[in-house]
C-alpha cells in the first residue's frame, strides 16, 4: 500500500484518496469547450437539469403511486393531488417536465443538424443522442398510462396496436407487449416496471455515453471551426483568456449556462403553476374506461409528428393496404435519424445557413415536421388527411433526396 | 444580437406549434355551442308574471307533492328508504327544501306543468310512447294554482352561505340523486343499478369533471345538456345562474382543492426563479469580461 501522509486538509483527505482535484480539472475546470458559441449550447446542461428534475420529482411520486388499474386513478388523482402535502407540485412538476424536456430535446437534436454537429468524428454524440431520444420516447410513452385516464389507456391502446401490423408476428407481438389481449391490468404492471426501473437505468448509462463521446471530438462551435484544442488551451492557461479560443467548462462555459437555465426555469415554473393544460390532458380525468372509445384520441404532443406520418397513408397502393403504408413509413421516420451522419454527403461543418443546398433542406424539414405536428391532432378527415398524405410523403422524400442534394453540395464546393 | 435573432426564431416556431396544437386544435374538436340561457324562455306554458299566492300553495304541495317528495326542511320527511324510493319511482325523487332557490322561477313553473319538455327528454318519452316520466304532469292545473307552488316553495328555501357546505347543499339538492362525488365522499342518493336501468346509462361520478370538462364546458353543459351531448339521457336541470355557479364552485372545491396554493406558492417560486436568473446574468458578466 502507497505511504499516506497525515492529510492537512479535508480537501487533502479526500485528494489522497479519491485523487479529487485530478478529478476536478478532468471534468470541470480543464474541461475545453469553444469560446464562439450561442446559448443553444446550453439546451445540454438544461436537459441534464430537467432529467434530474423529473428524477426527483418521480421519487416522490412513487411513494404514493398505485400501479394497479383499480387505485391508480385515484392515487394520482386523490392521493397525490389533494391529499399529500404538495404532493400536486410534485405531479405538475413531473408531468410539465416531461413535456418541455422534449421541447428541449428537440431544440438541442435541431441545433445539432443545424450546425452539422453529427459527423466528422462527431457521429457517436449522435448516435448516442439518438438512444437518449428513444429512451426518453419510451419513458415518456410509459410514464403517461400511469395516471390510468381515458388517454392513458386509449393511447396505449392506439400505439400498442400498431405493433400488430407488422408481418407474421405482429398478433403475438401486440401481446406480448400488453401481457393479455388488451390493454389490462398486466400492461400497466410492466410499464409502471419500465417506466420506473429499467428506462431510467438505461438513460442513465446513454447519458454518460453522450457525455463521455463529447470527450475526443470536442464540442463544435458556431462557425464549425476545427481547431487545435490543446494549443488553444495552452494558451488560456497562461492567462490570455481574451485570445484564446476555447473556455474552461467551469466556471465560463456554465455561468452562461446556469443563466440561460434561470431564464428557462421562470418560463417552466410559468408552466407548472398557471398553464399546465397541454402536459395534463383534461381528458385524462376521466378514469380509464375499456368501454367506452373517446370521440379524439392522440397522442402527446412530441409524437405527433411520427404519429402523422402514420396515419398519413391511409389507401392502399399497388395491392399494399395504407395500414401496412403507414406502418412502413412509421418505422421508417423513427430509424432515419439514427444514421444522419451518413445521409449527409457533404463533409461540410458548417451552420446550416452557409451551405448552399443543405440550408433548403433543413428548413423544409423544420416546416414539414411542424406541418406533420399540426396535422397531427386534427381529427384525419377531409382534406386533413390529405395534408397528412403529402406531408409524410415528403418527410420520406426529403430524407430520400438528402444524400443526393449533400452530394451535389459537396462537389459544387469542391468547385469553388 | 445573434442571440436575440435565433430566440426570436425559436419563439416563433414553438409559439405556432403551440397555437397548432392547442388553442387551434381544441377548436375545431370542440366547436362553440350556444351560450347558456338561464331565462329558460322556450318554456312558455304559464304565464309567470302571474303573483302567487304561498298558503294556496302550501295546501297544493301538502295534496299532491309529498307522497313522492320530502321536504325536510317544513317537517315532510321522505317517506320510504332511498333505495325503495328508487324502486318506485326509477330515481329517487329530491328533497324539495331548496327547490324554490335553486330553480328558476319559469323553469320551476313549467317543469311543474310538464316536466318532460322543461327537462328536454321528449326523445326519451315521446307523447304515447311505451315509456312514461315518473312524475306527473300538472297540466290540469290553473295557472295560478302552478304559481302558488313556486311561490310557496321560494318561500320556504332557506338561504345558504356562500362556502363549501353552502355549496354542497346546492349540488346535493341539484344533482345529488343521480351523480355522486366520491372525492368528496357524497353518494347519489339513487342506487348505482336502479340508477342504470332508469337513464340507460350510469351518470358518472363528478369528482373530477372541472378537470376533465372545465368550467367552460359545465358552464353550458349543465344550463342545457343537449346541445353538448344530442339525445342525452341527462335532464337539463333548469338551475338560475347563481345555483348553477354554486355548483361548479362546489366541483372546483372537490376537484381542484389546491388551486388556491398552487398560485399562491406558484408567484414565490416564480419569483425566487427570477431573482436567481437575474444574479446568474450578473455573475456571468462578471465572468465573462475576462474571456471577451
Ligand atoms: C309520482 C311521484 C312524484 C310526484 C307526485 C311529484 N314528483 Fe316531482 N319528481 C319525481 C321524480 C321521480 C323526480 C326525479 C325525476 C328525474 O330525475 O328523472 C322528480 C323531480 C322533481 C323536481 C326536480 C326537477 C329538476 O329540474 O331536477 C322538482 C322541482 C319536482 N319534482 C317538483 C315536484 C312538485 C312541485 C310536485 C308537486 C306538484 C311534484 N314534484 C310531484 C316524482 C314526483
Ligand atoms: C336525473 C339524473 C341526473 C341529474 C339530476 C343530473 N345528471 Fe348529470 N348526468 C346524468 C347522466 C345519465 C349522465 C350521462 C350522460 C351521457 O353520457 O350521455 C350525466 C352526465 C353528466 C356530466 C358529464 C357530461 C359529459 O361530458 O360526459 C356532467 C358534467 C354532469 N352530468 C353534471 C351534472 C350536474 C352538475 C348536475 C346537477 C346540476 C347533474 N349532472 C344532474 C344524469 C343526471
Ligand atoms: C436528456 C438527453 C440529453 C442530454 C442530457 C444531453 C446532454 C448534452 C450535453 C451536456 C452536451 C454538451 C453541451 C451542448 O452542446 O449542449 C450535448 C451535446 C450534444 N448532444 Fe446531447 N443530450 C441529450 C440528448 C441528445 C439528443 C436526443 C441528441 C440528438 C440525437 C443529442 C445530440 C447531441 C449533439 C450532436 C451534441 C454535440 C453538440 C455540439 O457539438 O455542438 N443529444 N448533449
Amino acid at each position: 500500500m502507497a505511504e499516506f501522509k497525515k492529510a492537512d486538509s479535508m480537501l487533502e483527505w479526500f485528494d489522497q484518496r479519491l485523487g479529487v482535484v485530478k478529478f476536478a480539472k478532468v471534468m470541470m475546470t480543464e474541461y475545453w469547450i469553444p469560446k464562439n458559441i450561442n446559448f443553444l449550447w446550453a439546451m445540454g446542461v438544461l436537459l441534464t437539469v430537467m432529467f434530474a428534475i423529473l428524477l426527483i420529482s418521480g421519487i416522490f411520486l412513487l411513494m404514493y403511486y398505485k400501479p394497479d388499474i383499480n387505485m391508480a386513478f385515484d392515487s394520482v388523482n386523490y392521493t397525490i393531488m389533494q391529499e399529500v402535502g404538495y404532493g400536486w407540485l410534485f405531479r405538475h412538476i413531473h408531468a410539465v417536465g416531461a413535456s418541455v424536456i422534449f421541447l428541449i430535446i428537440y431544440i438541442h437534436m435541431f441545433t445539432g443538424i443545424y450546425y452539422g454537429s453529427y459527423k466528422r468524428g462527431r457521429e457517436m454524440i449522435w448516435i448516442s443522442g439518438m438512444i437518449l431520444f428513444m429512451l426518453f420516447s419510451a419513458e415518456g410513452f410509459s410514464g403517461y398510462m400511469l395516471p390510468w385516464g381515458q388517454m392513458s389507456y386509449w393511447a396505449a391502446y392506439v400505439i400498442t396496436e400498431i405493433f400488430g401490423g407488422i408481418p407474421l408476428i405482429g398478433g403475438d407481438l401486440v401481446v406480448w407487449i400488453r401481457g393479455n389481449f388488451y390493454v389490462a391490468d398486466s400492461t400497466l404492471t410492466r410499464f409502471f416496471m419500465l417506466h420506473v426501473l429499467l428506462i431510467p437505468l438505461a438513460i442513465i448509462g446513454a447519458i454518460v455515453l453522450h457525455f463521455y463521446a463529447l470527450r475526443f471530438p470536442h464540442v463544435n462551435n458556431e462557425e464549425g471551426e476545427f481547431f487545435d484544442f490543446d494549443a488553444e488551451a495552452e494558451k488560456y492557461q497562461e492567462g490570455k483568456h481574451k485570445e484564446s479560443k476555447v473556455i474552461p467548462f467551469w466556471p465560463v462555459f456554465l455561468s452562461k449556462d446556469i443563466f440561460v437555465l434561470g431564464v428557462f426555469l421562470v418560463f417552466f415554473f410559468y408552466l407548472v403553476f398557471f398553464h399546465y393544460g397541454f402536459a395534463m390532458d383534461p381528458v385524462n380525468f376521466d378514469k380509464a374506461d375499456n368501454l367506452k372509445t373517446p370521440a379524439h384520441i392522440y397522442p402527446e404532443w412530441y409524437f405527433l409528428w411520427s404519429y402523422e406520418v402514420l396515419r398519413g397513408w391511409f389507401f392502399e397502393i399497388a395491392g399494399v393496404s395504407g395500414k401496412s403504408l403507414g406502418l412502413m413509413a412509421f418505422g421508417f421516420a423513427n430509424a432515419i435519424f439514427l444514421v444522419l451522419p451518413w445521409l449527409d454527403r457533404s463533409p461540410m461543418v458548417k451552420p446550416a445557413n452557409q451551405r448552399p443546398y443543405f440550408k433548403y433542406w433543413f428548413w423544409l424539414l423544420i416546416a414539414d415536421l411542424m406541418v406533420l405536428t399540426l396535422f397531427g391532432k386534427l381529427p384525419p378527415t377531409g382534406a386533413n388527411a390529405w395534408v397528412g398524405f403529402g406531408a409524410s410523403s415528403a418527410f420520406l422524400i426529403l430524407f430520400i433526396a438528402l444524400p443526393f442534394i449533400t452530394a451535389a453540395e459537396a462537389k459544387k464546393v469542391k468547385g469553388q | 444580437m445573434k442571440e436575440f435573432k435565433i430566440l426570436a426564431v425559436l419563439v416563433v416556431l414553438v409559439g405556432v406549434l403551440y397555437y397548432g396544437i392547442e388553442p387551434y386544435a381544441h377548436s375545431v374538436m370542440h366547436p362553440e355551442v350556444a351560450p347558456a340561457n338561464f331565462n329558460f324562455d322556450d318554456l312558455k306554458n304559464v304565464d309567470t308574471s302571474i303573483k302567487g299566492n304561498g298558503a294556496n300553495g302550501k295546501v297544493l304541495v301538502e295534496a299532491n307533492c309529498i307522497a313522492c317528495h320530502a321536504i325536510e326542511k317544513v317537517g315532510h320527511l321522505q317517506l320510504m328508504p332511498n333505495a325503495d324510493a328508487a324502486a318506485a319511482y326509477g330515481v329517487t325523487p329530491p328533497d324539495l327544501s331548496h327547490a324554490g332557490r335553486i330553480y328558476d322561477k319559469n323553469f320551476l313553473a313549467n317543469f311543474i306543468f310538464d316536466p318532460v319538455s322543461a327537462l328536454h327528454l321528449e326523445h326519451k318519452y315521446p307523447v304515447g310512447g311505451a315509456k312514461t316520466f315518473p312524475m306527473p304532469a300538472y297540466n290540469w292545473m290553473s295557472q295560478q294554482d302552478i304559481m302558488d307552488i313556486v311561490v310557496y316553495l321560494q318561500s320556504i328555501a332557506p338561504k345558504v352561505l356562500d362556502d363549501k357546505v353552502g355549496h354542497a347543499i346546492t349540488f346535493k339538492a341539484a344533482c345529488g340523486r343521480c351523480h355522486s362525488m366520491k372525492y368528496g365522499t357524497l353518494e347519489a342518493t339513487t342506487p348505482a343499478d336502479a340508477l342504470k336501468t332508469y337513464m340507460g346509462v350510469t351518470p358518472p361520478d363528478l369528482s373530477q369533471h372541472i378537470k376533465s370538462r372545465g368550467e367552460h364546458y359545465l358552464h353550458s353543459f349543465i344550463n342545457n345538456p343537449q346541445v353538448l351531448i344530442k339525445g342525452t339521457a341527462m335532464p337539463r336541470v333548469g338551475l338560475t345562474e347563481k345555483a348553477q355557479e354554486e355548483v361548479i364552485a362546489y366541483m372546483e372545491e372537490i376537484g381542484d382543492s389546491k388551486k388556491e396554493e398552487r398560485e399562491t406558492v406558484g408567484l414565490w417560486v416564480m419569483g425566487y426563479m427570477v431573482v436567481f436568473a437575474l444574479l446568474a446574468y450578473l455573475w456571468k458578466r462578471q465572468i465573462w469580461k475576462k474571456v471577451h
